[in-house]
C-alpha cells in the first residue's frame, strides 16, 4: 500500500483544445441576423435583441437608458401593469441593459410558456408608447438611485475616471448628473426609439433549448417590414483626455478611498489585444495576481483590487480599480505603481507564467460551459464584427506568448508615468 | 430533478455525487456546519474571519489558491448565520487536485501568524466596504439586534464591530478550528461528469485518514417570543429616508415555510408585486420597496424595506405600507395571484439547475437540512400551498407585537 504523500500535488493535465461552439446562424427575411446556441440540460430559453442604441447615440444624457427601461412601461396593446402581470404570471422576466455602444432587451422564459411570453417581447420592442405618467415614476426612481450611488466612492470613481480619460463631451466619458434627468421628456424617448429600435439596427441571440419551430415564431414577430428604419450612423468623436494626470475628488467621511489608474487603450481588433489580456491577468486579473497578492494578501490594504482591459466599439481603455482603507491610500498608490514598474523592468518568471496560462485556459473552459455562457462569449464577437478565430488566436497567445513579449507590452502600455490616476477619498493626499 | 448518490466515510464525512455529463467542468462544494450563530457574543465575526484563514495555507500546502489556479480552477466561499460554504470548479481531469487541497485543509491548517494578521485587516476592509462605507450599509447591523435580544441571529456574520475582529487571538483561531472543522461536521458534494465509484475512491484516499472529531451539537439560547412592537430611529448621511420592518417567522424546517416564502413573492416579486404596484407606481410614496425572507435555517425574519420618495413623510409612507399588510391579512388573495408566484418558483428552480456549481450547492444545503433529496420535493411543497394557507400565515406573521421597525432618517431632514 502506498503511503499517501500530501506534500505533492496530484498529477495534473494541461488544458487541451477548447471547443469554441459556433452558433447556428440564419437571417430573417428582413435581414436580421439570428445566432442560436441550442444546448443545455434545462428546458429554458433566453432571447436577446441587441440594438445599436447605446449611450453613444443619444443627444441628451439619460435618453438611451430611459428609452430601454421604458419599453416595458406601456405599449399599444398592454398597459404597464398588464404587461408585468402577464410576464410575471409565466415566471418570465425581461432584462433591459443599456451600455455605451449597444442596448439589450432580453427575455428569459421557460420553454413551456414561450408561446405566451415571446409575443410580449415583440410588443415591448415594436410598440412601446412611453406613457407620461409611467415615465415620471421611472425618472423619479432613477433620480433617487443616482443620488444614492453618488454617495459611493466606487461609483464616483468609475464615472469620473472615464470622463478624465475621454473628456466629458465624449460619449464614453459622459456621465449622468441629477439635473440631466429632468431634461429628457417622454417624447424624446419616443424619438430615440423610432431612430434606434428597428429591424435594420439589431441582431438576435437565442440560447438554451431551442425548438425547431422557433424560427417561424421569430419570422412572424420580427421578420417583417413593419418595423424597418435606417441603420444608425456612428458620429465620430475624438477623445479629449485631461491635461492633468493626477486627480482627486473629495468624499467627506469616507472610510475607504476608491482608486482608479489607467488610460485609453484599444478594442478586440488591435493586434496587442490578446497579449494585453494575458498581461492584465498577471497584473490584476485573478485572485493570485500581482495586485491582489501585494495589496490584499500581503499588506491587507483592501478587500479587492484588480485590473481590466475594456474594449469598446470606438476604442477601449485599461483601468486598475479597487477600494483601500483611507488611511493607507498613499501606500496603496505606491504599491500599485511599483507593481506596474516591476512588469516593465523584470520579465515574468516561467512558474508564474505557466500558472497564468493554466488559469486563463480554465477561464475559457468556464466561459463556454453551457448555452448561456457561450452566448455571452459570442456576443463579444458580434459587437466587434469578429468571428470565432478571435478566440482561437486568444488561446494561442495564452499558450505561447513569451515573457519577453509581455515585458515589451508592459513598457509600451503600463508605464505608470503615462497613466491617469484618480483617488476618491475623504481628504486630499 | 437532481439525481445523486450518497455515502458516508467511517469518519463521518458525508459525500454526495451528482452526475452531469453535459459539461467538462466539475464542481466541488464543502459545507461545514458552523456559522455566526455558533459564535460567542464577545467574539462575533469569527466564523467569517475563519473562512478567510482557510486560504492561508494548510499543514502540507503553503498556499491554497496557487495549485488550484495552476489546474485552471476557481474557488470562493461564504459564511452566513448558519454555515460556512467552500466551493470550487475545475476542469474534470484535474479533479484530484481539489481532493488534495480540500482534504489537507480539513486535516490541519498552517496557522500562519502572517496570514492571521493580514486577514484581520482584509476583513476589517470588507466590513468598511460593505457595511460602513455604503449608504444604508449599517441598517442590518441595527435591525438584527432590534428583532433578536437573545438568539445569536442578533448579530450579522460580519460581526458587531471591527474591534471584535481586531482583538481575535491565534489561540481562539486554533480552538475554533479543532471544534468545528471536522469530517463529521462536513458535507461534500461533487457534481459533473463523474462516476460515484471513482469519487468514493478519491474520498477514501484523501479524506479517509482524517480523524472524526466531534460533531457540532448546538445548544443555542432560544429567542423569547416578542410581545410588543419595537422601534429604533437613527439619523444618517444618506439622501433619502428609508424604513425597515422585520417580523419573526418560522424555521426552514417548518411546514409554514413555503406559504411564508410565497407571501414575500406576492408582495414583491417582479414588477407586478403588490407593494411595487401600490406604493411605488400608484401612490408614489416609495422609489423602491421589497419584501423578502432572511433565509435562515432557524426561526428568522420576514423583512420589508423601502426608500421613501423625497417629500413623503415617514408617517404617510408607513401607513400606506401597513394598509397593504392589512389587506393581505384580511382578504384572500386570488387564484391567479397564487398561480403566478408558483409559476415563478418553478421557473427559478429550472434556471437554478443550469450549472453544476449551483446544483452542488443546493444538494449540500438540503443535506444539511436533513436530506438532500428534499431539493426534489420543493416544487410539490410550493404547489400544495393554498389560498387559506396564505391567509393563516399572513395573520400569524404580521401581528403588530411581532414587528420591529427601523426608521432610517436622512440627516438634515426637516420634521414633517
Amino acid at each position: 500500500m502506498t503511503i499517501l504523500n500530501r506534500k505533492i500535488q496530484p498529477e495534473i493535465q494541461l488544458p487541451g483544445r477548447i471547443n469554441f461552439i459556433q452558433p447556428e446562424t440564419y437571417q430573417l427575411r428582413n435581414g436580421i441576423k439570428v445566432y442560436q446556441f441550442n444546448s443545455g440540460t434545462q428546458d429554458v430559453i433566453s432571447i436577446e435583441i441587441m440594438f445599436a442604441a447605446g449611450s453613444w447615440f443619444q443627444k441628451k444624457p439619460f435618453t438611451a437608458m430611459a428609452t430601454n427601461l421604458m419599453l416595458r412601461e406601456g405599449t399599444k396593446n398592454y398597459s404597464a401593469q398588464k404587461l408585468s402581470e402577464s410576464l410575471d404570471y409565466y415566471g418570465a422576466h425581461f432584462e433591459n441593459t443599456t451600455e455605451r455602444d449597444n442596448a439589450y432587451v432580453t427575455l428569459y422564459s421557460l420553454n413551456k410558456h414561450l408561446d405566451s411570453t415571446l409575443p410580449l417581447l415583440s410588443e415591448i420592442v415594436k410598440n412601446p408608447v412611453f406613457p407620461a405618467y409611467e415615465y415620471s415614476v421611472l425618472a423619479g426612481k432613477q433620480l433617487q438611485m443616482l443620488e444614492v450611488n453618488r454617495q459611493k466612492v466606487n461609483f464616483l470613481a468609475r464615472t469620473h475616471f472615464n470622463s478624465i480619460i475621454y473628456g466629458n463631451k465624449h460619449p464614453y466619458g459622459m456621465y449622468l448628473e441629477p439635473n440631466d434627468i429632468g431634461n429628457v421628456t417622454d417624447s424624446d424617448l419616443a424619438d430615440f426609439h423610432k431612430l434606434q429600435y428597428h429591424s435594420d439596427n439589431c441582431s438576435i441571440i437565442v440560447a438554451g433549448r431551442i425548438k425547431p419551430e422557433l424560427i417561424n415564431d421569430l419570422e412572424a414577430h420580427f421578420g417583417g417590414n413593419d418595423w424597418s428604419g435606417m441603420t444608425s450612423r456612428r458620429q465620430q468623436y475624438l477623445p479629449a483626455g485631461s491635461d492633468e494626470k493626477n486627480h482627486f475628488l473629495v468624499k467627506e467621511g469616507a472610510m475607504q478611498s476608491a482608486i482608479r489608474i489607467g488610460g485609453l487603450m484599444f478594442n478586440r481588433n488591435h493586434p496587442d489585444f490578446a497579449g494585453m489580456k494575458v498581461l492584465n491577468a498577471i497584473l490584476g486579473g485573478y485572485f493570485g495576481s500581482r495586485l491582489m497578492n501585494n495589496l490584499r494578501e500581503d499588506k491587507g490594504y483592501t478587500y479587492g483590487i484588480g485590473s481590466s482591459v475594456v474594449p469598446l466599439r470606438n476604442g477601449g481603455y485599461f483601468v486598475i480599480s479597487g477600494e483601500v482603507g483611507a488611511d493607507v491610500t498613499q501606500e496603496a498608490l505606491t504599491e500599485i505603481k511599483s507593481e506596474l514598474k516591476r512588469l516593465c523592468d523584470e520579465q515574468v518568471k516561467e512558474s508564474e507564467l505557466s500558472l497564468v496560462r493554466s488559469y486563463l485556459s480554465g477561464e475559457m473552459l468556464r466561459a463556454v460551459d453551457g448555452p448561456f455562457a457561450q452566448a455571452d462569449l459570442y456576443r463579444e464577437l458580434i459587437e466587434d464584427e469578429l468571428d470565432i478565430s478571435h478566440f482561437e488566436e486568444l488561446m494561442d497567445t495564452i499558450k505561447h506568448i513569451t515573457a519577453h513579449q509581455l515585458q515589451d507590452l508592459a513598457i509600451k502600455y503600463l508605464n505608470p508615468e503615462n497613466l491617469f490616476t484618480l483617488v476618491v477619498g475623504p481628504e486630499k493626499i | 430533478m437532481i439525481e445523486f448518490d450518497r455515502f458516508t466515510l467511517d469518519n463521518g464525512l458525508r459525500v454526495l455525487v451528482h452526475r452531469d455529463s453535459s459539461t467538462p467542468i466539475v464542481a466541488m462544494n464543502i459545507l461545514y456546519n458552523v456559522g455566526s450563530r455558533d459564535e460567542h457574543p464577545d467574539r462575533t465575526g469569527f466564523a467569517h474571519l475563519f473562512e478567510h484563514l482557510m486560504f492561508g495555507g494548510s499543514v502540507n500546502i503553503p498556499r491554497y489558491d496557487d495549485p488550484l489556479e495552476r489546474v485552471g480552477g476557481e474557488n470562493n466561499a461564504f459564511t452566513n448565520n448558519d454555515f460556512t460554504n467552500y466551493y470550487l470548479t475545475v476542469p474534470g481531469h484535474n479533479l484530484e487536485t481539489a481532493f488534495w487541497l480540500e482534504s489537507d485543509r480539513m486535516l490541519n491548517l498552517a496557522f500562519s501568524v502572517k496570514s492571521f494578521d493580514v486577514q484581520r485587516n482584509v476583513v476589517v476592509e470588507e466590513f468598511r466596504q460593505n457595511y460602513l462605507n455604503q449608504p444604508y450599509g449599517d441598517a442590518w447591523l441595527l435591525l438584527r439586534p432590534l428583532a433578536f435580544k437573545v438568539h445569536p441571529y442578533k448579530w450579522a456574520p460580519i460581526g458587531i464591530d471591527p474591534s471584535h475582529i481586531e482583538q481575535a487571538s491565534m489561540d481562539e483561531v486554533r480552538d475554533f478550528y479543532l471544534k468545528y472543522y471536522n469530517p463529521c461536521n462536513a458535507i461534500m458534494v461533487v457534481a459533473g461528469n463523474v462516476e460515484t465509484a471513482s469519487i468514493r475512491e478519491l474520498a477514501e484516499k484523501w479524506f479517509g485518514n482524517i480523524e472524526k472529531g466531534r460533531m457540532n451539537s448546538r445548544d443555542l439560547p432560544v429567542e423569547p417570543e416578542q410581545t410588543e412592537a419595537r422601534s429604533l430611529t437613527v439619523e444618517r448621511d444618506v439622501p433619502y429616508d428609508a424604513i425597515y420592518k422585520a417580523w419573526h417567522m418560522c424555521s426552514r424546517a417548518d411546514d409554514s415555510f413555503f406559504a411564508t416564502d410565497l407571501i414575500s413573492d406576492i408582495l414583491s416579486a417582479g414588477q407586478s408585486g403588490r407593494l411595487n404596484q401600490k406604493l411605488v407606481k400608484e401612490l408614489r410614496f416609495y422609489s423602491d420597496i421589497s419584501a423578502f425572507i432572511s433565509g435562515d435555517i432557524e426561526a428568522g425574519l420576514f423583512v420589508i424595506t423601502g426608500k421613501l420618495m423625497k417629500g413623503v413623510s415617514m408617517a404617510e409612507a408607513e401607513n400606506a405600507l401597513q394598509m397593504e399588510i392589512d389587506e393581505i391579512c384580511r382578504n384572500l388573495i386570488t387564484e391567479t395571484e397564487l398561480q403566478k408566484v408558483k409559476n415563478r418558483v418553478e421557473a427559478v428552480m429550472e434556471f437554478s439547475e443550469m450549472r453544476v456549481l449551483d446544483k452542488a450547492m443546493n444538494l449540500a444545503y438540503y443535506e444539511l437540512l436533513g436530506d438532500a433529496g428534499k431539493v426534489n420535493d420543493l416544487i410539490q411543497r410550493y404547489d400544495s400551498v393554498t389560498i387559506a394557507d396564505i391567509a393563516v400565515e399572513s395573520n400569524k406573521i404580521f401581528s403588530p407585537e411581532n414587528c420591529s421597525t427601523l426608521y432610517y432618517i436622512a440627516r438634515n431632514h426637516e420634521a414633517k
